[in-house]
């Protein structure tokens, strides 16, 4: 009997966080300003969970990693070109808008849909990870309702850490309150594993696995379904960006007495 | 017209954190301006009596409770259940909780077996007749979105240190009781890693965020590193003045490097697009370069001071209110001196 984890990591893409964003309203409803020209990564928080995978399959045999990204076509391609040079996995891609203004329940839906399509995935060995939230929608909804879809009732949010116990169970530490993780111990698969930073620094580029992973990314990137993503019941009456600029007082040439006293009386003011 | 659910869960000793009658007061105040709304009270815990009865004045028609060793811990298979059972018992349509990481983790997902919706780090509740706007930040802060829902049950999660604390009469609160039908449960919580009380520099209700950035570990003037010299004026300021110490990512990430770092710092402490984003009335940014990914965890950071050896730095583009050009190392140890 194997005992290795099916790990699926859901992620999606953002704008790489250097750009400026800017919200605008059109016929198709909101999107960022030239959306399709902007740099995009994998969604940062997700990447750890990609990488933290990557690194438990590695100690755990015989399980396997996939990436599930719901994402203009195109930029999960461009995105691709260098994730696939990370750690090892199997891309299953659905072509769809990915910008934050769309619903999470309808993300999760179409997600929940293509996971369920996996050949040869086994759901009592899964471990659904992803993100504990977007850094495009932000919502910290999509990853529990796709654990709720698949029927999935373990799940933790804000995962720092997971440390497989002699026993097989799971040792997992969320983050909570005032800088403290509260550490949990599941017994078995299957869960849900929201990640926050981990432990793991990004790999380097790695060009073998960049051109292993390239021989089914391609493929699976052919076969992309077309998934229209919405924002359900969402009525949006405005989206702005702060409008708050602020007049920066540059204190230059300023003996640091000086500094340091107006600095103490600020603080205490 | 609404039904409004108000559910908190309860402290360890029996009370309600201050998180909570923050989201109390919110759900209040909707109720106030929604027209025709009803209020209902749900609270969960190992026993939630002394709770319930702390909040005997919040003029709730019904108070529930789910209460047993059950629910003792923050888990989601059985808080999941208990919220579920909450919204179904009340027949709520709107659903306000406090965004407590043991909330947070299972609103949306109680959303799905209710049949509704749900949105986390909601900053803002307001009603217009019977029409119910809230406000939540995209894109990790950058933009503000205000936005209504038809689907119903709507759930709520109010982030902490933004609404004022409900401050009404105690007294004796009759508690119904709820059923819970609980899945089989394959998680216990074991306990906690908290960092000890003098370890301890994440502090959400400190008046002053205090900043560290990657420049405290770099070759200053003289060719050098003086991480200890940082270490001791970065430890010394946050002792006398009881900050919460934000850091940078560049800072935490060294120390994945491998690089001569701070000790005390960890990926908790990162402010910023893949960190945190805390809520006080001050901070000031030392050695920092004042990257973008960086500011837009200052978002809920009212007065914004910085200190950096740069005057073409990022702060100095409009994001802080003053930028001290200086050495860092020779203010705070002044700083320090004078307090
Ligand atoms: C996907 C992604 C996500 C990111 N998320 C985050 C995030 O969440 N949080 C975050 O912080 N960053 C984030 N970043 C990184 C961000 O873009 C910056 O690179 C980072 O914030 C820079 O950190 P720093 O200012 O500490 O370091 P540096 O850029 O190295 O700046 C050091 C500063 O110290 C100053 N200095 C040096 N010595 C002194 C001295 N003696 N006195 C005064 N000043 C001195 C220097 O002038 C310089 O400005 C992200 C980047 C990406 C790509």
């Amino acid at each position: 009997m194997s005992t290795g984890f099916h790990i699926v990591v859901c992620a999606g893409i953002v704008p790489d966080p250097l750009q400026t964003l800017e919200p605008v309203s059109g016929p198709q409803g909101w999107a960022l300003k030239n959306e399709m020209m902007l740099p995009a990564c994998l969604d940062p928080w997700a990447s750890h969970a990609l990488f933290e995978a990557a690194n438990l399959a590695k100690n755990v045999s015989d399980s396997k990693v996939w990436l599930v990204t719901l994402g203009p076509k195109a930029k999960v391609q461009q995105v691709m070109m260098t994730m696939a040079q990370k750690v090892p996995f199997e891309l299953v891609a659905l072509d769809g808008a990915a910008n934050g203004f769309t619903d999470a329940a309808e993300t999760a839906a179409a997600l929940a849909n293509a996971i369920e399509g996996i050949a040869g995935l086994d759901k009592s060995r899964l471990l659904l990870f992803g993100g504990w939230e977007s850094a495009s929608r932000g919502a910290g909804a999509t990853l529990q309702i796709v654990g709720e879809r698949l029927g999935i009732t373990e799940q933790f949010q804000g995962v720092d850490q997971i440390t497989i116990k002699d026993n097989g169970a799971m040792e997992i530490l969320e983050r909570v309150e005032g800088g403290s993780h509260q550490v949990s111990e599941c017994s078995s698969a299957p869960a849900v594993l929201g990640w926050a930073t981990g432990n793991l620094p990004e790999p380097p580029n790695n060009s073998q696995i960049g051109m292993q992973n390239m021989r089914l990314i391609m493929p699976a990137l052919q076969k992309a379904p077309a998934t229209k993503i919405g924002t359900a019941d969402i009525a949006y009456k405005g989206i702005e960006l702060p409008k708050q600029q602020r007049n920066t007082r540059i204190v230059k040439d300023v003996p640091v007495e000086e500094i340091a006293r107006e600095i103490v009386d600020w603080l205490r003011g | 017209m609404e039904t409004i659910l108000y559910i908190a869960t309860v402290e360890k000793d029996g009370s309600l954190a201050k998180g909570a009658l923050e989201a109390l007061y919110a759900a209040l105040e909707l109720k106030s301006t929604l027209s025709g709304a009803k209020f209902v009270a749900g609270l969960i815990g190992t026993d939630v009596q002394a709770a319930a009865n702390s909040i005997a004045g919040c003029g709730a028609e019904k108070m529930l409770g789910v209460s047993g060793s059950d629910y003792s811990q923050a888990r989601y298979s059985s808080d999941a259940a208990a919220v579920t059972a909450f919204a179904q018992a009340a027949q709520a349509t709107v659903v306000i909780a406090p965004g407590t990481s043991r909330l947070n983790r299972v609103l949306p997902g109680a959303s799905h077996r209710l049949g509704g919706v749900a949105d986390l780090h909601i900053t803002s509740l307001s009603a217009d007749g019977s029409d119910l706007t809230v406000v939540h930040w995209h894109y990790r802060q950058r933009m503000k979105a205000e936005y209504q829902r038809k689907n119903r049950p709507w759930l709520l999660a109010i982030d902490p240190g933004i609404y004022p604390v409900w401050s009404g009469a105690a007294g004796t609160a009759s508690v119904e009781m709820v059923d819970v039908a609980l899945p089989a449960v394959r998680t216990q919580v074991t306990g906690f890693h908290t960092p000890s009380a003098d370890e301890q520099t994440i502090r959400p209700e400190a008046d002053l965020l205090f900043v560290a950035g990657a420049g405290w570990t770099k070759k200053q003037a003289d060719g050098q590193t003086h991480t200890a010299d940082a270490e001791r004026y970065i430890l010394g300021f946050l002792k006398a003045t009881q900050a919460s110490l934000g850091s940078s990512k560049s800072l935490v990430d060294l120390g994945g490097e491998g690089q001569d770092v701070l000790g005390f710092l960890t990926h908790l402490n990162q402010i910023g697009q893949t960190g945190a984003t805390p809520r006080h009335p001050k901070g000031l940014s030392t050695c920092c370069h004042g990257e973008e990914p960086h500011v837009v965890g200052w978002r809920f950071v009212n007065e914004r001071r910085a200190i950096n050896l740069n005057a073409n730095c990022g702060w100095a583009h409009g994001k802080a209110d003053v930028l001290y050009v200086a050495d860092a190392f020779e203010v705070m140890k002044k700083v320090i001196e004078l307090l």
